[in-house]
Formats: structure tokens, sequence, C-alpha cells
């Protein structure tokens, strides 16, 4: 990925915060038993055992003086909302709360949840920072915080509309011009551009926190592209998997819905039936691209990249293996600037050329409308409650957090005379409160504790933007000690618009600071992450993802396949084929090593130079060209997540986590001989999961040819080497081990062993899989699968791939093994070297 | 003053290119009382197989153009006929410095032309401050936003050397400041940078000079290509007043206008992602003859 700079730095973050650190004596209300007796023992004592249990859970369990707790009430009572789970909570002992713990963690390893980390070693993933006690709501509350957010989400569409429109909030004095002339997310190009669906937002996000007074606050908007909808699901299933007994009997309501109303209310804004929503994502490098191809797979929507789009008169298409497809809903996860090299950032490699012009000739609906970062800005927020008052003649519902705007001549004197309580940063930036910037002032001193310059602030007056400093209030997590313990907390939530307006997800993430109060709680810095479960007073309906009416939208389209996955599982077919091959001619010179003992033998010297001409150099226990092969390997498949199993991807990872650990340790010789036995068994879970568990499509097409164009020349060129004529003795042996045709070979040819032995079962047997003339037979095939998808007459079937197999095929099938000289065998080579270059040309530009 | 003016831009590949997509921005636009567009038109070669015409958000006249296959050259023409109409330069009515602050708070507004689009750093005029600091000391004994404006432009034209070869179309304008040399481009970010340091909306305009001068006058700098120079908000009186610091001059009836943004990006004449493997060359010619 070449751009200036990765386009979003994590929007999952959260924040640092400042509290005070004073305990005070805790009362715990003891429980009056009310839950199911265990059998085996007498009900008093099996009360007694979980009140002692509860007691020693919460024996750590100080919430700050000042601050709200979410667990206990300011009387140290435990809410009502809670002790159910906590009596749940203490039939569990440490051990099985750990075990439960550890499932959760489990959960989302093995189904590779990730987010990519921006540190000092950059594109580093890391494991989805699971805190596994869910944050629970009792859905009466969860209903006005609900109710006041659509409200807010209501405003900002208005606030939208009204700067990409009239702009009376600037002409009126509501809004200062400064805050949309100087911030580069409002794009003047999108200006009077009326949006599609009637709707400039269609998904937006509330990072909120709960101040000492008990009301929940707003403290960031989110209306660029925003993220967690995925995290969320993917939350909900490890905290299942953690607490499945508590879960199941607690009432929580289902996130399904959430995600069923979204999915049709986009498929709804296409134009007709035979398009597809599609996702546009920045690809791999993004921090939050696991969300991207989770959400594209949940939702059975097509994930591409900017490089898969083009404009054609007016209108926007994905170009597939099957031609130009229309696209008329794109769900951008790019942040807007990125959109469009021809009128937004020139320099952008992530955007679509001409996209801006499909939007304004009225042919696609974008989610969210391009532009909608400038609803992000901090300094934006002093304004809100003023428009809101203007426009709807009261205040919001759900406040945000106290902001005052630099620019503004009375706002800085206030600043400057009460400095001590805010926290002063960027006006334009969209981090959250407490996320500060590099030149932050908190409480009137800077980062590195000097006390604040207020001349700083006349100097760079609209370029600042203060924020009340609150506390937030603390909810129980899992302390190392396997007790509660409280930490501050934020609450994420997702709005996204149905055909009747805004939906509200039933739960979403919480985030959870370290235990260390008073430190950074972002994810991206150590903060870790929560359920949240709304806790209804009856058991909700079960939910699915399954649309309530005919199931119309389900159908997917295999034609659909945007060339640039189609290359990417062609690559990914090539290398693990190759990376399977280079193992088995590792294996066989490190077992003649073992055998022998020695490398100067004429055989060990055709080998070895052999693994020299692929790249492998023997003087190093595990080569270097082996690794870059499994890499590139790995690349390809992370271009293309949506599109197999998690298994499969797991399964590479596995082979690349073995070879890093083992491979610079090897021993040559028989040490090495078995690690290569090792990651070859490896490699074939890989291509086994990949391969019998992948739906027959269009992808499944182009990963088949990769292998099979790769295992066509790889073997062609070993039969060419060692099968010369006058090769060093043992040559033979070799081809068949690399071709991995030693029982075949001795089922075929008990008593013997000659060139034309070899060649027969290598390169002309089409019952023998590993032939070059099955590889011939398998690309047909796929061929055929292929011109069966295109649209008609687009790939006349004698396309000159298919021209080159065939070719080949005949040859093949029609030669005897005593007429393959080594001419022909040159010959043969070099067609199959030609095939990969002849398909691209067909399919894959 | 009537001119026909001729502008002929050529694209010449080593290796045949995916053009793509362009947008053009060469016409000159219809300015109510200063300018006036008698005929224009553009020609495009090979004849792209898609045209939209449209104004951008500056109310600028603009041509989108895309191409299907790959090309080795593509040449775009404009011709037009232009009558720009003598204006009075009149008394300096712009208001003192002390005073603009308060008098550009009171027009709050984000459309085309009002000023504080035009205010705050765009893609490619930020702040610096060398080019701050120059300004501040020029701008000393200027009293009034247009005596401020003429004095940076002045000033500019002192310091400057033109010279075609000292700088590239994406040059730096600190670069070019520092090395006191450049062409109009240069001239115009580093006005505009100035003038919004002393807190001057100011803003960039692409456009023609006249080839040969007026009898008994030198012949301008920056006549035998398209010229930029820039513009200044003076007050609501006043409103915008343009400048060509290349020149030491008001812009006035030997300047044409194509086009009006917050500086280069929002008018670059041929905007567009080319993919080619090889080089490419480019050319461009202008003709802007005075009919009497």
């Amino acid at each position: 990925m070449t751009t200036e700079k990765p386009p979003r730095q994590d929007d999952v973050q959260v924040s640092s915060m400042s509290q005070s650190l004073q305990g005070r004596p805790m009362q715990v209300q003891r429980q009056s038993g009310q839950t199911a007796r265990q059998p085996d023992q007498p009900p008093g004592a099996a009360q007694a055992a979980r009140t002692a249990r509860l007691k020693e859970l919460l024996a750590d369990y100080h919430p700050t003086t000042g601050v709200s707790d979410e667990l206990m009430d300011d009387t140290g009572t435990i809410r009502p909302v809670w002790k159910p789970f906590l009596d749940r909570l203490a039939r569990l002992s440490a051990d099985e709360i750990a075990l439960s713990q550890a499932r959760g963690t489990q959960y989302l390893r093995d189904a590779g949840v990730f987010f990519r980390h921006y540190g000092p070693d950059a594109h580093e993933e890391r494991e989805w920072p699971l805190s596994h006690l869910p944050l629970l709501i009792a859905e009466a509350e969860w209903q006005s915080i609900s109710e006041g957010l659509i409200e807010r989400a209501d405003l900002l569409e208005r606030m939208m509309a009204d700067f990409y429109g009239p702009g009376t909030l600037v002409s009126e004095g509501l809004v200062p011009a400064e805050l949309l002339a100087a911030n580069p997310e409002w794009l003047r190009p999108m200006v009077g551009v009326a949006p599609k669906s009637g709707h400039y937002l269609h998904m937006v996000a509330f990072d909120i926190g709960r101040g000492p007074d008990g009301k929940w606050w707003v403290l960031g908007d989110r209306a660029q592209a925003p993220s967690g909808a995925g995290f969320a699901l993917e939350t909900r299933m490890a905290t299942s998997r953690s607490f499945p007994g508590i879960i199941s009997d607690s009432h929580v309501a289902r996130l399904a819905g959430f995600f069923r109303n979204f999915r049709d209310a986009l498929l709804a804004l296409r134009d007709n039936d035979d398009s597809r929503v599609t996702i546009l994502t920045p690809g791999p490098m993004n921090d939050t691209y696991f969300e991207h191809a989770y959400i594209a797979r949940y939702l059975g929507f097509l994930l591409v990249q900017g490089e898969d789009l083009v404009v054609k008169n007016g209108k926007l298409m994905v170009q597939t293996v099957g031609g130009l497809s229309p696209v008329s809903v794109l769900w951008r996860r790019l942040d807007s600037g990125w959109l469009d090299p021809l009128e937004l950032n020139e320099h952008s490699q992530l955007g679509t050329p001409g996209i801006l012009g499909a939007l304004r000739a009225g042919n696609l609906t974008m989610v969210n409308a391009p532009g909608s970062g400038v609803l992000e800005a901090r300094a934006l927020m002093a304004y809100i409650p003023r428009i809101a008052r203007q426009w709807l003649g009261h205040d919001l519902a759900m406040p945000n957090i106290a902001t005052w705007w630099c620019g503004a001549e009375e706002a800085r004197d206030y600043v400057k005379a009460n400095a001590g309580r805010m926290t002063i940063d960027r006006a334009l930036s969209n981090r959250l409160p407490f996320d500060h910037g590099p030149d932050v002032i908190i409480a009137g001193e800077t980062r590195r504790g000097k006390p604040f310059d207020p001349a700083l602030i006349d100097e760079a007056a609209g370029r600042l933007a203060a924020q009340e400093i609150v506390s937030l209030s603390t909810a129980p997590a899992l302390s190392e000690a396997g007790r509660l313990e409280p930490r501050p907390v934020t609450l994420r939530v997702i709005l996204a618009r149905g055909p009747e307006g805004w939906q509200v997800m039933q739960g979403g993430f919480a985030r959870i600071g370290p235990a260390d109060a008073s430190a950074d709680i972002s994810v991206q810095k150590g903060g870790s992450v929560s359920d949240v479960w709304v806790v209804c007073p009856e058991e909700p309906e079960d939910d699915t993802l399954l649309s309530k009416g005919a199931p119309r939208h389900v159908l997917p389209q295999l034609g659909a396949l945007p060339t640039r996955a189609a290359d990417n599982l062609f690559w990914l077919g090539r290398y693990s084929e190759r990376v399977e091959q280079k193992f088995r001619l590792l294996r066989a010179w490190h077992l003649r090593l073992a055998e022998s003992g020695r490398t100067d033998l004429p055989l060990m010297q055709l080998l070895s130079t052999t693994l020299g001409t692929m790249n492998l150099d023997m003087a190093q226990a595990f080569p270097d060209g082996l690794r870059y092969d499994i890499q590139a390997a790995l690349t390809s498949a992370g271009n293309i997540r949506d599109r197999f199993s998690t298994d499969g991807w797991n399964a590479l990872t596995d082979l690349q986590r073995s070879v890093q650990r083992i491979g610079p340790r090897l021993k040559p010789g028989d040490d090495a001989a078995r690690a290569m036995s090792v990651f070859l068994r490896k490699i074939s879970g890989f291509s086994g999961l990949v391969h019998d568990n992948m739906y027959h499509g269009a992808g499944w097409r182009f990963l088949s040819l990769g292998r099979a164009v790769e295992r066509a020349s790889g073997n062609a060129l070993m039969l060419q080497v060692f099968t010369l004529p006058g090769a060093a003795e043992g040559a033979l042996g070799i081809a068949i081990e690399a071709g991995d045709a030693i029982m075949t070979h001795r089922h075929r040819f008990p008593s013997f062993t000659s060139r034309e032995s070899v060649l027969s079962l290598l390169l002309l047997d089409p019952e023998n899989p590993r032939s070059v003339l099955a590889q011939c037979r398998e690309m047909l095939r796929q061929l055929d699968g292929l011109e069966r998808m295109g649209e008609a007459g687009l790939h006349p079937h004698m396309t000159p791939i298919r021209r080159e197999v065939l070719r080949l095929d005949t040859d093949l099938a029609i030669a005897q093994a005593e007429d393959i000289d080594p001419d022909r065998l040159q010959e043969i080579v070099a067609a199959t070297m030609r095939l990969s270059g002849l398909l691209a040309e067909t399919y894959l530009r | 003053m009537i001119y026909d003016i001729r502008l002929r831009i050529a694209y010449e590949y080593q290796a045949p290119a995916d053009v793509g997509r362009h947008i053009l921005r060469i016409a000159p636009r219809e300015i109510p009382g200063v300018q006036r567009v008698l005929h224009a038109a553009l020609k495009l070669d090979p004849a792209p197989s898609e045209k939209i015409h449209r104004t951008d958000f500056f109310g600028n006249d603009c041509t989108e153009v895309a191409y299907g296959a790959a090309l080795s050259e593509t040449r775009f023409e404009m011709s037009a006929r232009v009558e720009r109409i003598a204006q009075d330069l009149g008394l300096d009515v712009s208001p003192d410095r002390s005073r603009f602050e308060a008098e550009l708070a009171a027009t709050p507004s984000i459309a085309a032309d009002a000023p504080q689009n035009y205010l705050f750093s765009s893609v490619r005029v930020g702040t610096h401050r060398a080019v701050a600091d120059w300004a501040a000391k020029v701008a000393r004994r200027a009293e009034t936003a247009l005596t401020t404006a003429e004095a940076i432009s002045d000033a500019l034209h002192e310091r400057m050397t033109f010279d075609s070869t000292a700088t590239m179309v994406d040059t730096p304008l600190e670069e070019a400041f520092h090395l006191k040399r450049g062409v109009c481009q240069d001239y115009t970010h580093i006005a505009i940078c100035a003038l919004r340091s002393l807190g001057i909306p100011a803003g960039y305009v692409s456009g023609f000079l006249r080839t040969l001068p007026p009898e008994g006058q030198e012949r301008l700098e920056g006549a035998d290509a398209m010229h930029a120079w820039v513009r200044a908000w003076c007050g609501k009186d006043m409103g915008w007043v343009e400048f060509d610091p290349t020149n030491a001059m008001r812009a006035g009836q030997d300047h044409v206008v194509i086009a009006y943004g917050r500086d280069y990006f929002d008018v670059a004449p041929v905007k567009g992602a080319l993919r080619i493997a090889g080089g490419q060359s480019n050319s461009q010619a202008v003709d802007v003859v005075a009919l009497d």
C-alpha cells in the first residue's frame, strides 16, 4: 500500500482520564437467596457459600468518591440490574472464572479477531483486548440513552444538510465559518450535491460516558465511517463463550436484529436486485480491516478496494472477472479525503477517480456521504447545544461534554481563567476528549508537566478548543487476582438508519481503562473492551440475521469476483503450492545429507544447484527464499480474508509461526528433514481446508488455477533437471520424491525406475493427480467453469489461456514417454511458464 | 478590450498510457461587469469517451473528460473571444487594518466568494514563519487593507527574480521564497501566504495575459504561457481586488480570468491521474491577441 500516511488512525480509540483515587469504605449489601439452589448442599450452606464467594469477589471493589459507579450506588448497594449476574458469577470458583476468561480469549484467537497496532513496529496485529466481564445496563435506561442519541443523530443529519447546502448555520452566526472553512473535512466539491437516498448519514456512533451526577454525556460524535459494529458482534460472541450459562438466562437483548435491519435497509437502497451492496476498505494495512472483512462476510456484501472500482458514464462499477458490474450502494470504510484522487487528495491510491462524479450524477448512494467527517470536529460540540435550542426549541436530551472554541474572544478569556479544569487541544481534531494530541494542555499543564502559557491561547486562538474534564463512571473488571475492581468506562453506541429512521444497536461495546485509573484507556494503549448487555425485564425474542420476509436478498452472485481478489487468490494458490514443492525438495536434500553426511557428492551438488535456482541458499539452515514465499502467500491471503475460512487463515499463520520459531534453530540433516515433514503437513492442512471447504465459485477456481499452474511448471522443471540423461546417480529418485509419487511409482513400476517410468507417471499419466497432464485437465475444468460464469460473449471460449492449455494437453495426451527427449521437455517447461501470463491477460486485466 | 485567445496543451507519452479521467479548467469565466465571454470552444483530440461540462464550487467552468483506451498523445485546444470591461480603480475605501477583523466577522458565510474561504491554510498554501515575518515587515507602514495588499505585491516583485527553470509545478512556496526565484505560480502562492498571515483573505487567479503589449509598452512576464496572480479581499466595500505580483501591477485590461480558487490545487488547468509506464512530455502554447 503506497499512501502518504495510514488513512485513519484508530477510530476505536479510547482515552485517558483524570480521576482522584481516594478510596472509601465500601458497604456491600448482602444478597438474599433468590436463585436456584444447588441440589447437593443443604439450602442454607449453598447460600452461605455464595455470599462468602461474593464477598471475596468484591473485596477489592472500592469505587472512588465523587465518581459514579455502574455496579454500586453511592451507598455501596449493588444496583438491581447487576444482582442476578453477580449471583451467578458467585457460583463460579476462581478456577472456573479463569477458565471462562480463557474460553473468551480463545474464541477471539480462533476467530482471528485483531486490530492493527500503529507503533514503532508498524503493521503489528494485536489481539482484541477483551475485558471479560460485560457491562450491564437496564433496558429502561438504554431506552432513554437511545432516545437521546436518536435525537442527536437527527440533528447531525440536519447540520450536514446545512453545511453542504444553504450554509445558514454559518450565515446566521450559529456556527463560526472557520470551523468549516479551515476544516479539511469540509469538502467543497460536495457542496450542493444532494444525497440520492435523501440522507447524508446512514450509520453514526457516539462515545458516551456517565458523569458524577449519574447522567450520560456525549464525549464524541462519529460520523465519518464509524467502526465498531463488527467488533461489538465478536465481543458478544466471545463473552457468550466465557459465560454461556449466565448470558442465556440474563435476558440480554440480541444484536442480530440491528444488523438485519441495516442490511435490509442498504439492500433496499439499490437500483435493482442485481447489484450488490459493496463495502469499500482501505485494505489490509488499515487498523480495522478485520472488521471490514468480517462485516462483508457476515452480511454477504462485496468487499472491495478503490482500485477494484471504476467510474463509467457517471456510474460506479466494480471490475470483476466477469466484466464490469454496477454498484449503486457503497458503504465506505475509508475517510472521505481519500475517496477520489481527481477531486480530493490527489495522492490517494485508495480511492477511485471520478467517484464524486457518480454521486453528483445521482447514481450512487454512499454510506455516509463524503464530507461527513466535518461533524466530528471537537470544537463543533461548543455549538451543538445552541443549534439544538435554535432548531428544536429545547436542549438535547443527552448533552455533550462542555466545550469552548478558542476562536471566540469570550470563550478564550473564559478558558484562560478556568484552564485548571479543562483540557485544551486542537479544535478540528476528531479525537475523543480523553484521547489527547501531542500538544494538549491538561488542567493547565503541558504533557511535560509545565504550566501553560496563556499567550499561546491567544495566538493559536481558532485552532484550539477546550473541554471540561469529567470523571467517568467506573465499572467492574476482573483483576489479576480474579476479583472485581472498578475501572473507568466509556460506551460506544452505534446507530444505523432503517426505513423508519434510526435504529440503535441494543448493546455495543464499552472501553475499560487499565487498573491504574489515571492512565490512558485507549485500546491502542492498553485499555480493554467489554461487551454491553442491555438487560430486559423479560426474555427477549430470539433473533437471527435471516430476513423476516422472503429471503430474496441472500442469493450470492458468484460472478461478481473483483479482479484484484481473483488475482490474490490465484497467487495464493501459486505460492502455497510453491512452498509445498520447496519443502519437499528441502526434505530430499536433508534426508540424503543425513544418510551420507556429505554435501560434495554429485547428487547433493545437483540438488543444491537446483535449490539455488529456486532462490534457496543451502548455506542457510532455513533459507530466506522459503520465508519470502510463505510471507507472499500470507500477503495474498491477507488481501482476501473475507473470502476464505478463519480456519484456513489460522492454518497459514500457524505455519508461519512454526517456521519462525523452529526455522532458525534447525540442524542440517535428520533434524531439518523431520521439520520439513512437519511443515509439509501444515501446508497440506491449509490446502486441504481451503480446497475442501471453499464454495466452488469463481474464487475457488482462481485458487485452483494458481495451484495447477504452479504444480505444472514446478513438476515440469523438476523433470527437466532430474531426468536429464547422465544426471547424477539417484536423480530419478529425487524427481519421484519432488512429485510426491514414491508410493504410486512403486505400485505402478514395482521392479525398476527408469527415465521413462518417471516421465510416464509424472508427466503423462492423467490419473496421477500430480502429473503435468493432470494439471492441464484441472485447468481446462476450471476454465470451463469460469466461462460459464462470465457474461455471454465476454470471453469467447478460445481464450489465449485455453488455447495454450489445450495445446499442451493434446501434446502430452498423445506423447509416449520414450518420445520425450530433453528438447521436447524444454518446450513443455516453456509452455507451462507461459500459462500464468496468459491467464492474467485473459481474466485479470 | 476584446481578445481572441487560443490555448493548446499537448501530452505525449513514450508508451501508450491509460490516460483515465481529467478535469480541465482552461476556459475563461464570465464575471459580471468585468469580463464577458463572447464565445468559447474546446477541441479535444482524440475525442474522449465521456465528457461532462459543469461549474465547480468556486463557480469555475470545468470540463471532465475520460478516455476508455490507452493513448500515446492527447491534445486539448481552447479558443475563446473575451471582452474585458475597463474598470475604474477608484479610491481606496478599504478599512484600516484595525477595523478589518470586525468587518470580516460581520458577514459570516461559507459561500464560494466569501472571504472566510480564503483566510485559512489550503492544500498548497500553509502557514510559514519566514513568509509571515517578511509580510509583517513589509506591511508595517501600510494602513488599509488595499495598501497592504499593494505593498505585498510590490515587495514580492522586488524580492523575486522571474526564472522559469528554478522551480517546478510542485515546488513548495517556502522554497521559492528562500530561492527568491520562480514563476507566476510561486509569486502568487507566496503572496497568498503573506496576505493570509496578515489576516487578509487571499486567493489564486489563473488566467491569461495579452501576448503583445500595447504600443510603446514592455511585454509582460508570463505572457507566453498560462498566467497566475492573486486576489485579496479588501473589505466589504471594495471586495476582491486582483494584483499581479509577477508584474507588480493591479490586474486589469491585460488580464483574462480563467478560474478562482484558494490556491493552485483548486484551479489547476489539467487535473487527473495517469498510469504510465514510460516518460511523458507536455507542451503548452498561448496566444492572446487584442482585436482593437
